[in-house]
């Protein structure tokens, strides 16, 4: 199962959207191979009758009211750190790809 | 060196209150520091001079005109670069964040600004926290004041360091798998992660959301403890904040007792794997409670020894996703490739330019860990080695009142030395890592010098979910006792860093 | 693009069995977004509000933002899902889809992937044809909408040829619940209309919830329309295709109807259909691929570390079902027989997508007569023209003031027919058209009775044929006041002053 292919670290840089080097995917294939040896480790005592933990402190039910709140940005404020905006719209490249 | 800078922050707090001294001279003496030794510890990727004094200034007219303020009120603090403030720099060591200004403050530096406490600046950390020290900051990395060729500790090398160095009395830290208490441990400091849920991550940079925790990082409990009261309690923002309003942990500091106290020691964390100085100094500081009436027993907890496997999957699991989100559009750093691009690929380009080796190792293992075919084996096991994890918690509380363990395997070890060696590097968080998967609280305090390299040792006490109180007493129990041995607090011991200025300010970032 | 080969529908229907299956987006109208405290455009109070001013550090996924669930979304999901007669689940839990696009603000959506808020019900849709369906539900779920994307450059404003795009992050997490049906089989002939009648109904439940704006040319409501074929007399599904941007009654119905045309020509020559997205032109009739489903689409779910399950308790879940409204179906039946309506009229109505509208136009004052004619007359007459639903042009309290005004005798049909542009261009209420524009028919008895009186003296000998009992005469006196009046006068009012006044 540890056993990961160059071909496979490309699969998931894309996946993640970085474009990795060459040189990093051939690095990062040995990297990735011996740390999921290591990591692996988990499936010895994640047996089936145990149940999965996502949160530390077990609660529920937490929701806000349906009001607005003092947090909204002026459009100034939530382009301000914008790498290219029209000045009430944030501007990016063409797309190459369809909406999902 | 200034009296003003060696005080605690509650000394200098009642220094404060009685006129003695006024807020503009405690924040300028510590600028001064900053200003003298910074350049050979780089606890800090920026310092707002200016803005601090402005503050200063505020807090010393508000007290001459009679307002209440907190114990902390006019105490400079440093702030761990993950926490987002308004209008000062945020990047998380990242390069990929270079120059933004976030429009909001976080949560606990809201807290920390109402209190009263005049923000210094951001400290140096791991880019996105991902590192046990400070090597993987975009920045350089930050140097353990006790010997500058020393990791500090990380990712909150920079926030140790910086109150290690005296450059500041408290800071903020952040702890997702030991990054307040290992930076502790290498200094000489006390750092705390609160229980999962007591701190709001609201405006934390967050690395992986169900292990990260805000903490404080002092050089006493007591301050710890003052500065945790500060930073708790219920946010509405954080969907994960815990409702329940906490007792003072400064009052259990201050009548800190441990008769009768039950201590357990985790087996599988007392092993050979641990520096011969480190288990050492864990048994004498064991031995000194022992003495003053607490029972020292042995657990233990089988499922440590998966808590790293687990660990090592549910962080890039998370934080792949949560990293997502610096992708050039909205904040942050925008790389085009040559001849311009796509957005897809500008955002490849961008990521791939923004973001460090061990950052992109992380994004790639946790999309591995999450893709298709793989969640069951990877994730979906992990998240069964938590409940585990817990559930040896749960066992051992069932008998004890607090853990100990050594806090980490090892003393400060020398930059560079395991940079080229993830696994290694991972090992540092041993001792730490379990509380994180299980949310509960966790304490590291001084216990004294490894004999063998003459640097600093941590003790790491943990407590069951919501009993951080716990921790309060027993760490500052401890520390009295350790002070009264030592005849004054460890960092005395440090070396004078003013000799070292010019040689390592020379040498720049290593 | 090469125009796709069709074949003819009934021979479509001969050789294949049409499999349908159904995926409604419906935009909550709370006050507030999903996760965030920002306003909901998709509320209509601040629907048209200025791009990225409805944001907040979470809508944008500024670092360190995190989401809070909006408690009175959840309520709305739970809601919708018991009008769906779905189980609504003891734990229901968020997860996040991971995928990369500038709309998607955290690059990830926060949706739900096994442990949906609602599953397994089902809905009772009508057809013209008198046809009861029950369409199976498989699960409806809350999520967070994406914002919006404008191409610029190129020539039609798509995304292909664009040079550059703008994003407007204000839409980006409006709370959804998305209602995915089972596969549905046995429409045959009837799944175009049947897909338009389901998606009807959602949107008559929506509404009579209160929990959408529900408006297809808003995007309230967006329906993805997948349909495969299989070979009569065999068993496996066919493959599939996504029809998607499917955005008004009409569409849904002509989309279907084309995919199975389309995908029938294709088979019936020994073809494979690709499984793919297909995108919807309203303006060709037509649809064309989009992205491959691929090994790509790993979205890599997991448990949304920054929210905790949402556990309903029965109590809750008791209260809201106790105040559900009357099914569709059922409400239809009793409306029908309330309003008078003969099968003819009722079939308008309904097909029309129309019953909310003449319900809500009803409880604003208007008799059920006026309602239909309005809505199934002029402004469906004016929506064929503008290739829209009529219910996008007026709402309800428009069309009962109008009404109103008819009733009140201040309007004739002919005038409010003019009005209705009014309200259609966005003039403002009947009443301010009336008022802007001049239009109300003189009901003042006095200037009628001047100017009648004028005419019978300019025509004396008309005068003296109404006198003689001639009275058809009287007509050429009432066209002069009606032309001295500019049309605004009640013509059956002059005729009585005109035989008054002549007598007099």
């Amino acid at each position: 199962m540890s056993e990961i292919s160059a071909e496979q670290v490309a699969h998931l840089a894309n996946l993640a959207r970085i474009a990795l080097t060459e040189e990093e995917i051939e690095h990062l294939t040995a990297e990735l191979g011996q740390i999921m040896q290591a990591v692996e480790k988990v499936s010895e005592v994640a047996t089936p009758d145990v149940p999965p933990t996502s949160h530390p402190i077990p609660m529920h039910n937490v929701f806000r009211d349906d009001v607005v709140g003092d947090n909204v940005l002026s459009p100034e404020q939530a382009l301000s750190g914008a790498p290219e905006s029209d000045g009430s719209r944030f501007v990016v490249s063409a797309i190459l790809g369809e909406e999902q | 060196m200034s009296d003003l800078i060696r005080l605690s922050a509650a000394e200098l707090g009642e220094r404060l209150a009685s006129g003695d001294v006024s807020s503009v001279e405690a924040t300028q003496a510590h600028l001064d520091r900053i200003a003298a030794v910074d350049g050979a510890v780089h606890a800090f990727l920026h310092v707002d001079g200016e803005r601090a004094l402005e503050t200063a200034a505020d807090i010393d007219r508000r007290r001459a005109a009679g307002d209440r303020l907190g114990a902390l009120a006019g105490v400079p603090i440093a702030i761990k670069d993950v926490l987002v403030t308004e209008g000062m720099p945020s990047t998380a060591g990242s390069r990929i964040l270079q120059g933004w200004l976030p429009p909001y403050d976080a949560t606990p530096v809201r807290l920390v600004r109402e209190a009263g406490m005049v923000p210094l600046g951001k400290t140096n950390m791991d880019e996105f926290a991902m590192g046990s020290s400070t090597e993987h900051s975009a920045y350089g990395p930050t140097h353990n004041p006790w010997d500058l060729e020393r990791i500090p500790g990380g990712s909150g090398g920079g926030s140790a360091a910086s109150v290690a160095s005296f450059e500041a009395p408290l800071a903020l830290g952040s702890d997702t798998g030991g990054s307040i208490r290992q930076p502790a441990h290498v200094t000489g400091t006390v750092g705390v992660k609160p229980t999962y849920g007591a701190v709001s991550r609201y405006g934390s940079i967050a690395l992986a959301s169900s292990l990260d925790q805000i903490g404080p990082v002092t050089r006493t409990v007591l301050d710890a403890a003052l500065l945790h009261d500060v930073i708790a309690g219920h946010d509405p923002h954080d969907s994960t904040s815990i409702p329940e309003p906490w007792p003072s942990m400064a009052d259990a500091v201050r009548r800190a007792d441990v008769a009768g106290l039950r201590i357990g020691v985790v087996k599988q964390l007392d092993s050979d794997g641990f520096q011969a100085g480190v288990r050492q100094r864990f048994h004498e500081a064991l031995e000194l409670l022992e003495r003053q009436g607490a029972e020292i027993v042995e657990v233990s907890a089988p499922h440590f020894e998966y808590a790293i496997a687990a660990y090592y999957l549910i962080l890039p699991a998370e934080a792949s996703s949560n990293l997502a989100k610096f992708d050039s559009v909205r904040f942050g750093l925008r790389v085009t490739p040559d001849g311009g691009g796509t957005v897809e690929q500008v955002m490849a380009a961008t990521r791939e330019a923004g973001f460090g080796p061990e950052v992109k190792r992380r994004i790639i293992l946790g999309t591995y860990a999450l893709s298709a075919g793989y969640y069951d084996a990877y994730y979906g096991s992990a998240q069964k080695v938590r409940t585990l994890v817990q559930r040896d918690f749960d066992a051992a509380f069932a008998s004890v009142d607090v853990l100990a363990t050594p806090t980490a395997p090892t003393t400060a070890f020398k930059l560079g030395e395991k940079l080229d060696d993830p696994l290694a590097m991972y090992l540092n968080d041993v001792a730490t890592i379990p509380a994180n998967l299980a949310g509960v609280p966790g304490i590291s305090i001084p216990a004294g010098l490894a004999p063998e390299d003459g640097l600093p040792v941590g003790i790491q006490f943990l407590a069951p979910a919501r009993e951080d109180a716990r921790l309060y007493n027993v760490g500052g129990a401890l520390e009295q006792l350790l002070l009264a041995e030592w005849g004054g607090p460890i960092l005395d011991r440090a070396p004078d860093l003013s000799t070292h200025e010019l040689l390592a300010t020379e040498e720049g970032a290593v | 693009m090469a125009r796709a080969e069709l074949m003819d529908y009934d021979k479509a229907l001969e050789l294949f069995e049409p499999v349908i299956g159904l995926e409604v987006h419906v935009e909550l109208n709370t006050t507030t977004k999903m996760f965030s405290p920002a306003p909901n455009p998709a509320n209509s109070a601040f629907h048209g509000a200025e791009p990225n001013t409805l944001v907040t550090p979470v809508c944008l996924g500024l670092p360190g933002s995190l989401p809070v669930v909006n408690g009175a979304a959840v309520r709305s999901s739970i809601s919708l899902g018991l009008a769906l007669g779905c189980t609504i689940a003891e734990s229901s839990r968020f997860a996040r889809k991971n995928y990369f696009y500038p709309d998607l603000a955290k690059n990830y959506q926060i949706s739900q992937y096994d442990e949906p808020i609602a599953y397994e019900g089902s809905v009772e849709v009508e057809l013209a044809n008198g046809r009861v369906f029950q369409v199976p539900i498989e699960r409806a779920h809350m999520e967070e909408d994406a914002g919006k994307l404008t191409h610029v450059g190129g020539s039609t404003g798509r995304i292909q040829g664009a040079e550059y795009s703008l994003v407007d992050y204000n839409r980006a997490g409006v709370p959804l619940v998305e209602i995915v049906t089972k596969p549905i089989f046995g429409a045959e002939a009837d799944a175009p209309e049947l897909a338009k009648a389901y998606v009807s109904t959602i949107r008559d439940i929506a509404l009579s919830l209160g929990i959408s704006e529900a408006r297809m040319e808003r995007g309230n409501l967006r329906c993805d329309a997948n349909v495969s074929l299989r070979p009569r007399g065999t068993e496996p599904l066919g493959t599939r295709t996504e029809t998607k941007n499917v955005n008004s009654f009409r569409s849904i119905e002509r989309a279907v109807r084309y995919e199975i045309q389309r995908q029938a020509a294709i088979l019936a020559k020994g073809g494979t259909i690709t499984q793919e997205t297909r995108h919807w032109h309203e303006d060709t009739g037509t649809t064309s691929p989009g992205r491959p489903k691929s090994d790509a689409d790993d979205y890599r779910y997991f448990p949304e570390p920054d929210l905790l399950p949402v556990e309903p308790s029965r109590e809750l879940i008791e209260e809201l079902r106790a105040v559900l409204p009357e099914p569709p179906a059922a409400r239809r039946r009793r409306l029908k027989g309330e309003w008078g309506f003969t099968d003819l009229e009722f079939q308008d109505v309904v097909n029309g997508g129309l019953l909310v509208e003449v319900t809500l136009t009803v409880a604003a004052g208007a008799t059920p007569a006026a309602a239909r004619k309005w809505w199934t007359g002029e402004l469906t007459r004016l929506a064929n023209a503008g290739q829209t639903d009529a219910a996008s042009l007026a709402t309800p309290e428009q069309v009962a003031e109008l009404a109103a005004l008819v009733g009140e005798g201040v309007l004739t049909d002919r005038l409010a027919r003019q009005v209705l542009e009014g309200v259609v261009a966005g003039e403002g209420s009947p009443r301010e058209i009336v008022e802007a524009r001049g239009l109300a028919v003189v009901s003042d008895d006095g200037a009628l009775v001047a100017a009648i009186d004028e005419a019978l003296a300019s025509q004396p000998d008309v005068l003296a044929k109404i006198r003689d009992g001639k009275v058809q005469a009287a007509g050429a006196v009432i066209g002069a006041v009606m032309k001295a009046m500019h049309g605004k006068a009640d013509a059956a009012r002059v005729r009585e002053l005109v035989l008054e006044r002549a007598q007099g």
